[in-house]
C-alpha cells in the first residue's frame, strides 16, 4: 500500500518536471531558443497561481480565493508575458543574449520571491494553496492516485497539443528556422515574431507547470526554484532527446528516478553530517552526466536527428 | 625551361566528402610567372584556390611548393611554407589599423625582421604610409585590396595567391588592382590568380586554365587563350551570362 | 546618503571588471559565453585558500605587510592559483568545449559550459562545504579619506592591483604580437589562419588570461567579503552585464561597465537595501539590450 502511495506520488512529480520539460522542448528543441533561466518561469506560475487562489491571509496582500482554474490561465499569462518580454528583446541578437537575459530573468524572480514578503511571503514561502482533489486528503492512497490521474491527463493534453503543434505549418516553419540562425535574422520581423510567439508558449506551459505543481504540494517556498530546477529540467530533454516530445516526457522519468533514486540512497547510507555534502556530489554527477551526453549523444535517447 | 614554384595535380576537394567541388585539377605555377585561372561561376575556381591555402578539405591529390609536399596542411602552416593566400572578401582585419594588419602578418617573420619588411612594404604601396593608423574597415575598396596584398607579400611568399581581387571593386579600382598586381610581379613575385573578369586578368597574366566543373579544361599562354575558337566561345558564352549578375560596382 | 557608494562601487566594480574580461575574451574570440566563468573565479580562490594554507602550515603565521591584512604568503599564492585557474580553463577547454565547439553549434557549448558550472560549483561544496572561509580574520579601521567616504588599506591595494592588471592586460592586447593575434582571431577566424596564426595557441592564451583573472576577481572577493562555493555563480550576472553594457570584445568596456554596474549596485544598497542588489545588474542589461545592444565601445556584428 504504502509503496504504491510513495509510486503515485513519485509519477505525479516526475510528470510535473515532463511538463516543464515539453515547455522547454518547444523553445529549444523545436525552435532553438536558449532558456536558462526557465525556473524562473516555474516559478511565475506557482507563485501567480498561489497569490490568486489562496485564501485571504493579512501578513500579505493576495490571498483572493479564487478558483483554482483561474489561477492556473493566469499562471499562463503572466510567465508568457514575462517570457514574450524576453523574447522581444532579445531575439534580434545572438542567442547568448537570450541566455544570458533568462538567466537574469531567473535571479530576479528569487530575489521577488525572497524579498517582497507582502506578495510572497518571503524566504518562508506561502502555504494553504488550495489542492485541486482536497476533498481526498484524508486518504493518502486515493489523494495520491487522483493526483497522477490528474497529472497525467494534463500532460498527454499538453503531449497532444505539442504535437498537433510541430505538425502545423507554424512548427514548421519553426524547426526550418531552428538551424540557421543567420537566416532566421535576415528574413526580419514576421520571422522574429514566430520565435517570440514559440518562446511565449514554452514560458506558458512552464508557468502551467509550476502552478500545477504548488497546487499539488500545498506549499512553496522560493528555495523550490534554484537553477538547480532549471539544470535539472536540461538534463531531462537532453536525456531524452530534444526535439521530440516523447523524449522529453521519457527523460524526465528517467531523470526523476535517477535523483530521487541516488537521493535515497544518499540518505540512507551517509551519515546525517555529511548529507548536504553528499548531495553536492549528487549534482556534480549530473553535471557530469549531462556534459557526457552533449559529446558522446547528442540527440539523446529519442532525439530527432539534427544536421 | 623556368623553375617551377606551384605544381597541383589532381587535386580533389570539397567541404562536404563524397561531394568534391574541385575533381582532379592539375596546374603549374613558374618562378616570375603570373598564372590566371579563369572559369564560369560555380566551376569551383574558388575552391580550387581554397584549397590549396589549406581552407578547404581535400580528399585527393597532390600540391608541393618549389618540390615540397604541402598538401592539406593546416592553413596557418602554408605561410610558413612561403604560400601566401589573399581571400575574395573580409581579407583585412576591419578594426585594426593598416599597421596592425601587417604586424599581424609579420608573427612568423624573425622579429628583427618585421620594421623593415613593413618599410618596404609602404614603399611600395605609398597610398598606405598614410593611412598607417587608420583601420583598415573604413579604407576603400581597392586602399582595403591594398592592405590585404600588402599583408600577404610581409613574409617574402614564394608564391602569391588571389582569389577574384576584382571582385565588388568599381571599374576605377579593378585597373588599379591589376597596375598594382603587374608592379608585384616586376618585384619578382609569382603570382596565382583566380579571375572572374578574365579580360584584365588575361592582360597582365602570362599563362591560363580554364576550370570547368572542377577540372582544367584548356590552358595557354595568356594571350593566345583568348584566341582559342573553342575557349572563347565557351567561355564568352557563360561570361556573358557571369557579366549580367558578376560585375555591379 | 554619503559618498561612501562609490568606495564600494568602485571596489565591486573592480571585481566585476575583472571577471567581465575574461567573460569579453572568451565571447569574442571562442565566440560562446561561457556560463562556468563565475566558477573558476570561486576555483581559483579555493585553490588560492589552500596554497596559502599550505604556506601557513609549512612557515607558520608570517606577519602581513605593515598596514595590510595579507603578507607574501597569500601573494605567492594568489601567483601559483592564477596559472591553476588558466590551466582549469584549459583543461575544462580540452576535455569538454574544444570538442563540440569543432561540431559548430555554438549554443551546445553554451549549454555544456553551463552544466560544467553546476557541476564545478557543486565539487567546491562537496569538497569544502558551503560554510563560508577568510583569508584573515583581522578587522581594518577603515581610514577617512573626505567628503565622508572611507576606506581600509587592503581596499587601497586591491584597487592599485586592478589597475595595474588592467592596464598590463590593454597594453598587452594593444602592443604585443599575441595581442594582435587574439583580436585578428576575433575579428576574422579565417583570415586569421590564412595570415599563418596558430589558432589553438591564441585560445590556450586567452583562457590562461580569463582564468588568471577570474582567480584575481575571486581572491579579492575573498579577501574583502568572504569564500563561499557560490560566491563566482552568484556574480555572473553582474559580469555578463558588465560585458555586454562596455560592448562584447572590449577590454576598456568590460572595466568600465564593472565600474557602472557596480556603483549602480553600490548605490542601489544604499537608497533601496541590499536585498535587491542583484536586480540593478539585470535593470542595466535589459536597459543596454533596448537601447543599444552592441553596448558603449561595442561593433556591431557582420
Amino acid at each position: 500500500m504504502e509503496i504504491l502511495t510513495y509510486a503515485a506520488f513519485f509519477l505525479t512529480t516526475a510528470l510535473i518536471f515532463a511538463m516543464i520539460t515539453l515547455g522547454l522542448n518547444l523553445q529549444w528543441g523545436l525552435t532553438g531558443l536558449f532558456n536558462v533561466g526557465l525556473a524562473g518561469f516555474v516559478a511565475i506560475g506557482a507563485y501567480t497561481s498561489a497569490i490568486l487562489t489562496t485564501p485571504d491571509d493579512p501578513a500579505r496582500i493576495g490571498g483572493f480565493d479564487m478558483p483554482i482554474i483561474i489561477g492556473w490561465l493566469a499562471a499562463m499569462l503572466m510567465a508568457g508575458a514575462v517570457a514574450a518580454v524576453v523574447g522581444a528583446a532579445t531575439l534580434r541578437l545572438k542567442s547568448d543574449y537570450l541566455a544570458i537575459t533568462t538567466f537574469g530573468v531567473a535571479v530576479v524572480v528569487q530575489l521577488v520571491a525572497l524579498n517582497a514578503e507582502s506578495l510572497t511571503g518571503g524566504p518562508f514561502g506561502m502555504g494553504f494553496i488550495p489542492r485541486p482533489m482536497g476533498s481526498l486528503a484524508e486518504q493518502p492512497l486515493a489523494f495520491n492516485l487522483a493526483n497522477l490521474a490528474f497529472a497525467c491527463g494534463i500532460t498527454l493534453l499538453l503531449y497532444l497539443a505539442l504535437e498537433h503543434l510541430a505538425q502545423s505549418p507554424w512548427g514548421r516553419v519553426l524547426k526550418a528556422l531552428r538551424e540557421d540562425e543567420k537566416a532566421a535574422a535576415a528574413l526580419g520581423k514576421s520571422v522574429r515574431f514566430f520565435r517570440i510567439q514559440a518562446f511565449a508558449v514554452g514560458g506558458a506551459i512552464m508557468g502551467l507547470a509550476g502552478a500545477v505543481q504548488a497546487h499539488f504540494i500545498g506549499f512553496i517556498a522560493p528555495e523550490n526554484y534554484l537553477p538547480t530546477l532549471t539544470f535539472q529540467i536540461w538534463t531531462m530533454l537532453i536525456v531524452g532527446g530534444s526535439g521530440s516530445n516523447r523524449g522529453a516526457v521519457l527523460g524526465a522519468l528517467i531523470v526523476w528516478g535517477i535523483w530521487a533514486g541516488s537521493g535515497t540512497l544518499v540518505s540512507a547510507l551517509v551519515p546525517a553530517d555529511y548529507q548536504a555534502r553528499a548531495a553536492a556530489l549528487q549534482i556534480v554527477a549530473i553535471g557530469v552526466m549531462l556534459c557526457v551526453i552533449l559529446l558522446v549523444r547528442p540527440s539523446g535517447l529519442l532525439g530527432g536527428k539534427r544536421s | 625551361m623556368a623553375r617551377s614554384v606551384l605544381e597541383v595535380s589532381d587535386l580533389v576537394a570539397g567541404y562536404e566528402p563524397g561531394v568534391p567541388i574541385v575533381r582532379g585539377a592539375s596546374i603549374r605555377v613558374d618562378e616570375g610567372e603570373i598564372v590566371v585561372v579563369l572559369g564560369p561561376n560555380g566551376a569551383g575556381k574558388s575552391s580550387f584556390i581554397k584549397a590549396i591555402a589549406g581552407l578547404v578539405p581535400v580528399t585527393g591529390g597532390s600540391v608541393t611548393l618549389d618540390g615540397n609536399a604541402i598538401t592539406a596542411l593546416p592553413a596557418h602552416q602554408m605561410v610558413r611554407r612561403g604560400l601566401a593566400f589573399v581571400p575574395q572578401t573580409e581579407n583585412v582585419f576591419p578594426l585594426m589599423t593598416v599597421e596592425d594588419n601587417l604586424k599581424v602578418s609579420g608573427g612568423v617573420l624573425a622579429k628583427a625582421d618585421v620594421p623593415g619588411r613593413i618599410a618596404e612594404m609602404y614603399r611600395l604601396f605609398p597610398d598606405l604610409e598614410a593611412r598607417r593608423r587608420t583601420p583598415a574597415g573604413n579604407l576603400s575598396g581597392g586602399q582595403r585590396q591594398m592592405v590585404a596584398v600588402a599583408r600577404a607579400l610581409m613574409v617574402r611568399p614564394r608564391l602569391l595567391m588571389l582569389d577574384e581581387p576584382s571582385a565588388g571593386l568599381s571599374p576605377k579600382f579593378v585597373s588599379m588592382v591589376f597596375r598594382m598586381l603587374a608592379d608585384v610581379r616586376k618585384a619578382g613575385v609569382t603570382i596565382l590568380l583566380v579571375e572572374q573578369n578574365a579580360k584584365a586578368a588575361l592582360a597582365i597574366g602570362d599563362r591560363a586554365y580554364v576550370l570547368i566543373e572542377g577540372r582544367q579544361a584548356h590552358e595557354g599562354p595568356a594571350a593566345s587563350l583568348w584566341q582559342d575558337p573553342v575557349v572563347a566561345e565557351l567561355y564568352l558564352g557563360q561570361r556573358n551570362h557571369a557579366t549580367a549578375r558578376g560585375e555591379q560596382p | 546618503m554619503t559618498l561612501q557608494f562609490l568606495v564600494d562601487g568602485l571596489l565591486s566594480g573592480s571585481m566585476i571588471g575583472l571577471g567581465a574580461i575574461g567573460v569579453t575574451l572568451t565571447y569574442s574570440i571562442l565566440r560562446f559565453s561561457n556560463f562556468s566563468h563565475g566558477d573558476l573565479m570561486a576555483w581559483g580562490t579555493y585553490a588560492t585558500l589552500v596554497i596559502f594554507s599550505g604556506i601557513t602550515a609549512l612557515f607558520g603565521k608570517v606577519a602581513p605587510f605593515a598596514p595590510l591584512s595579507f603578507g607574501w604568503p597569500l601573494l605567492i599564492a594568489l601567483a601559483a592559483s592564477m596559472l591553476v585557474t588558466g590551466g582549469l580553463a584549459l583543461l575544462l577547454d580540452r576535455v569538454l568545449f574544444a570538442r563540440l565547439r569543432a561540431r559548430g553549434q555554438m549554443i551546445i557549448v553554451v549549454m555544456a559550459s553551463f552544466g560544467a558550472s553546476m557541476a564545478l560549483r557543486s565539487l567546491l561544496e562537496f569538497l569544502f562545504s558551503s560554510r563560508p572561509d577568510y583569508f584573515s580574520r583581522a578587522i581594518q579601521i577603515a581610514m577617512p579619506v573626505g567628503l565622508g567616504m572611507r576606506i581600509t588599506p587592503d581596499q587601497i591595494a586591491l584597487l592599485a592591483l586592478t589597475l595595474l592588471l588592467v592596464v598590463a592586460v590593454h597594453l598587452l592586447m594593444t602592443h604585443s604580437q599575441i595581442g594582435r593575434e587574439m583580436r585578428a582571431v576575433s575579428q576574422n577566424l579565417a583570415l586569421a589562419k590564412v595570415v599563418g596564426i596558430d589558432v589553438d595557441r591564441v585560445v590556450r592564451f586567452t583562457w590562461m588570461i580569463g582564468g588568471a583573472l577570474a582567480c584575481v576577481a575571486g581572491v579579492m572577493i575573498g579577501i574583502l567579503v568572504q569564500i563561499r562555493p557560490l560566491m563566482g555563480f552568484d556574480m555572473l550576472l553582474p559580469v555578463f552585464a558588465a560585458a555586454i553594457l562596455g560592448g562584447i570584445g572590449s577590454i576598456p568596456g568590460a572595466v568600465l561597465g564593472g565600474l557602472i554596474i557596480g556603483i549602480s549596485e553600490a548605490a542601489a544598497v544604499q537608497i533601496i537595501g541590499a536585498e535587491w542588489r542583484a536586480a540593478v545588474a539585470f535593470l542595466i542589461l535589459m536597459a543596454v539590450l533596448f537601447v543599444r545592444p552592441i553596448g558603449l565601445f561595442g561593433v556591431r556584428e557582420r
